[in-house]
C-alpha cells in the first residue's frame, strides 16, 4: 500500500467517528473532577484558604452568576467572534501560501525563508504595530489571533506537500493530471491527515492569542473579564473565565475534530488496543 | 509499433543507465525485458511510459515521438500505488475521468470485472490483499484501453501460487483487447509463459545481450521439458550477463 502520511490526530480518540455517548468518554473526567474534589476537600478541612485559589463550587457558582447577568453570554460571544474571523483568516493564508509554497520551488524559495524568520519573532512582539496600523479596536485583536493561527498551517502543509510520496504523483503523472488535478486529486488528499493536525494546533493558537488581543484595551471579552478579575481582586472571576476558555476551547476542538474524521475514514491507522 | 532507436540515459549523477539501445516492438506482441539488477530495465520502461526522456535518441510510437505520457500507453507499476482515500473503482475511473459519469461508471464496472474484483466495488484499497490491490491497478491502466501497456515487474511482490494466478489472467486480459505488452521482470519463468520475444539485458551500462523467440506452444505448461530447456537457458545467459565479460559466453551476444 502507498506509504502516505496517515498520521492519526493528535488525540485519536477526538479524530474517530462518533460512536455516541459511553462510558469510555467518562475516562476524561477522572482526573480533572479527581483534583477539583481534592482542592473542594482541601479547603473543607482548612489545610488551605481558598482565598487566592478559589474552590471549584465558588468558580462555579461565578460562572452560573455571570451567566444569569447575562454578562459571560457577552463575553463568550465576543472572545468567539474574534477567534472564528482571526481563525479564518489565518488558516486561509496558512492553506494558501502552505500549498504555493509546497507545490511550486521557485515560490518556496521566495517567500519560505522571509515566514520562516518572521516565524520565530514571539507574536506579542506586534502588538504595539498591529495597534499602531489597525487602531485598539478589532481589526488588530483578529490579525494578531491570524498571525498565531497563519504559522503551524502554513508550516505542517508545505513540508506535508514536500514529504507526498513520489509514487503516487508519478500516477498522477501517467495520467497525465493538470496542475490543478494534481493538487486536488493527489496532494491536498494525502497531506489532510497531517492537515487536521495542523488545523487542530493552530486553533489552540488561537485561543491562546485571543487572550493576549483581548488584553490590547477590550471592552467585552473572556480576556477582558480576566484582567477585570485581577485588577478587582477576584480570583474566582479570573477562574471562572480561565474555565471557560478550557470549556470552549475543547468544545471547538472536539467539533474541528469530529468534522474532519468523516474525511478520514479512509485511513488504515494505528489503533491503540483499549 | 513502438520504436527505440540508439537510446541514451544518463541520470543527473553521471551514471549510465541505458547506452545505445535499439530495439522495435510490433503491435500485440508480448515482449519481456529480464535483468538483474541495475541493468536499465525499469529506466527503460520509464522512458517508453514517458515518466522520463532519453538523454540520446528517440522512443517513438506510431512514428510520434514519446516525450510525455501519453493516453496510448498504460503502466502498472511494482507496488498498486492506489490512492488510499479512493474506493477502488474510484481509482480504476483515475484514467478516464474526462468520459461521461455513466459512461465512466459502466466502463470501471466492466474493467473491474474482467479483473474479478466486481464484487469489490466501493471497496477501501486497506480492504484488499496485495494480489487484489494489483489487480485494480492492473484494472486503471486497462481502462483506458491503451495500445501499449507496460508492467514494471507487477507481480513480484506477491507469493508464487497468486503470482501464478495473475500470469494466466493476464493472458486472457491480454487476448480482449491484444495491446502491446512489455513485461519487466527478473522472473525467467514468468517471461517464458507470458511473453512472445524476450530481451535479455546487461548492465554497466544498460544494453541489449540477447533477444529470443521461444518457438513454445500455448498454453505454456512450466513442467514441459522444453519450457524447462528454454528456463536454463536463459537463466545461464543471465548469470552471465551479471558477470564482468570473459569472452567465454555460453551463447554469441545478439542471438540463440
Amino acid at each position: 500500500m502507498s506509504s502516505v502520511n496517515t498520521v492519526a490526530a493528535s488525540s485519536p480518540e477526538a479524530a474517530l467517528p462518533s460512536r455516541g455517548f459511553s462510558a469510555k468518554w467518562l475516562i476524561g473526567f477522572i482526573l480533572p473532577v479527581g483534583l477539583a474534589l481534592a482542592w473542594e476537600v482541601v479547603v473543607a478541612l482548612k489545610w488551605a484558604d481558598g482565598r487566592l485559589l478559589p474552590t471549584p463550587s465558588r468558580v462555579i457558582g461565578t460562572l452560573v452568576g455571570l451567566a444569569r447577568t447575562g454578562e459571560l453570554g457577552g463575553h463568550v460571544l465576543a472572545t468567539l467572534q474574534r477567534v472564528a474571523m482571526g481563525f479564518s483568516l489565518g488558516v486561509a493564508a496558512g492553506t494558501v501560501l502552505g500549498a504555493v509554497s509546497g507545490y511550486w520551488t521557485l515560490a518556496r524559495r521566495l517567500v519560505d525563508p522571509m515566514l520562516q524568520a518572521l516565524r520565530n519573532i514571539p507574536s506579542i512582539a506586534w502588538v504595539p504595530m498591529f495597534i499602531l496600523w489597525f487602531g485598539i479596536f478589532e481589526t488588530s485583536k483578529v490579525i494578531l489571533i491570524a498571525v498565531g493561527v497563519f504559522f503551524p498551517i502554513y508550516l505542517s502543509l508545505s513540508g506535508a506537500i514536500l514529504g507526498v510520496d513520489r509514487k503516487l504523483v508519478e500516477v498522477g503523472r501517467i495520467f497525465r493530471f493538470s496542475h490543478r488535478e494534481m493538487i486536488t486529486r493527489i496532494l491536498l488528499p494525502a497531506t489532510l491527515p497531517t492537515y487536521v493536525i495542523s488545523l487542530r494546533s493552530g486553533l489552540g493558537l488561537g485561543w491562546m492569542f485571543v487572550v493576549a488581543a483581548e488584553f490590547m484595551g477590550a471592552e467585552e471579552g473572556l480576556g477582558f473579564l480576566l484582567v477585570d478579575g485581577q485588577q478587582t481582586g477576584r480570583p474566582a472571576v479570573i477562574l471562572a473565565s480561565i474555565t471557560a476558555f478550557a470549556i470552549l476551547g475543547k468544545l471547538t476542538d472536539w467539533l474541528l475534530a469530529s468534522v474532519s474524521a468523516r474525511f478520514l475514514t479512509w485511513q488504515d491507522s494505528f489503533r491503540p488496543a483499549e | 509499433m513502438l520504436s527505440i532507436s540508439n537510446v541514451d540515459k544518463r541520470y543527473p549523477n553521471g551514471l549510465l543507465a541505458l547506452a545505445g539501445l535499439d530495439l522495435a516492438v510490433a503491435e500485440g506482441e508480448i515482449l519481456a525485458i529480464v535483468g538483474g539488477s541495475g541493468c536499465g530495465k525499469s529506466t527503460l520502461l520509464r522512458l517508453i511510459s514517458g515518466l522520463d526522456t532519453p538523454t540520446a535518441g528517440t522512443v517513438g510510437l506510431d512514428g510520434t515521438p514519446v516525450r510525455e505520457p501519453r493516453p496510448e500507453i498504460g503502466l502498472v507499476f511494482q507496488e498498486p500505488r492506489l490512492m488510499p482515500w479512493l474506493t477502488i473503482d474510484q481509482n480504476v475511473a483515475f484514467g478516464i475521468r474526462h468520459l461521461p459519469a455513466e459512461e465512466q461508471k459502466a466502463r470501471v464496472s466492466e474493467t473491474l470485472a474482467r479483473v474479478g474484483l466486481a464484487s469489490h466495488l466501493g471497496h477501501w484499497p486497506r480492504e484488499l490483499s496485495g494480489g487484489q490491490a494489483q489487480r485494480v491497478a492492473l484494472a486503471r491502466a486497462l481502462v483506458g484501453r491503451p495500445k501499449v501497456l507496460l508492467l514494471d515487474e507487477p507481480f513480484s511482490a506477491l507469493d508464487a501460487l497468486t503470482r501464478g494466478d495473475l500470469q494466466d489472467h493476464l493472458l486472457d486480459l491480454w487476448a480482449y483487447d491484444r495491446p502491446t505488452m512489455i513485461l519487466v521482470t527478473h522472473d525467467i519463468e514468468e517471461a517464458l509463459v507470458l511473453a512472445d520475444r524476450i530481451v535479455v539485458m546487461q548492465p554497466n551500462p544498460g544494453r541489449v545481450r540477447v533477444e529470443v523467440t521461444p518457438p513454445l506452444a500455448r498454453p505454456r505448461d512450466r513442467l514441459d521439458p522444453e519450457f524447462l530447456q528454454w528456463k536454463y537457458k536463459l537463466l545461464g545467459e543471465l548469470d552471465h550477463a551479471s558477470r564482468p565479460p570473459t569472452g567465454d559466453e555460453t551463447f554469441p551476444a545478439g542471438a540463440i
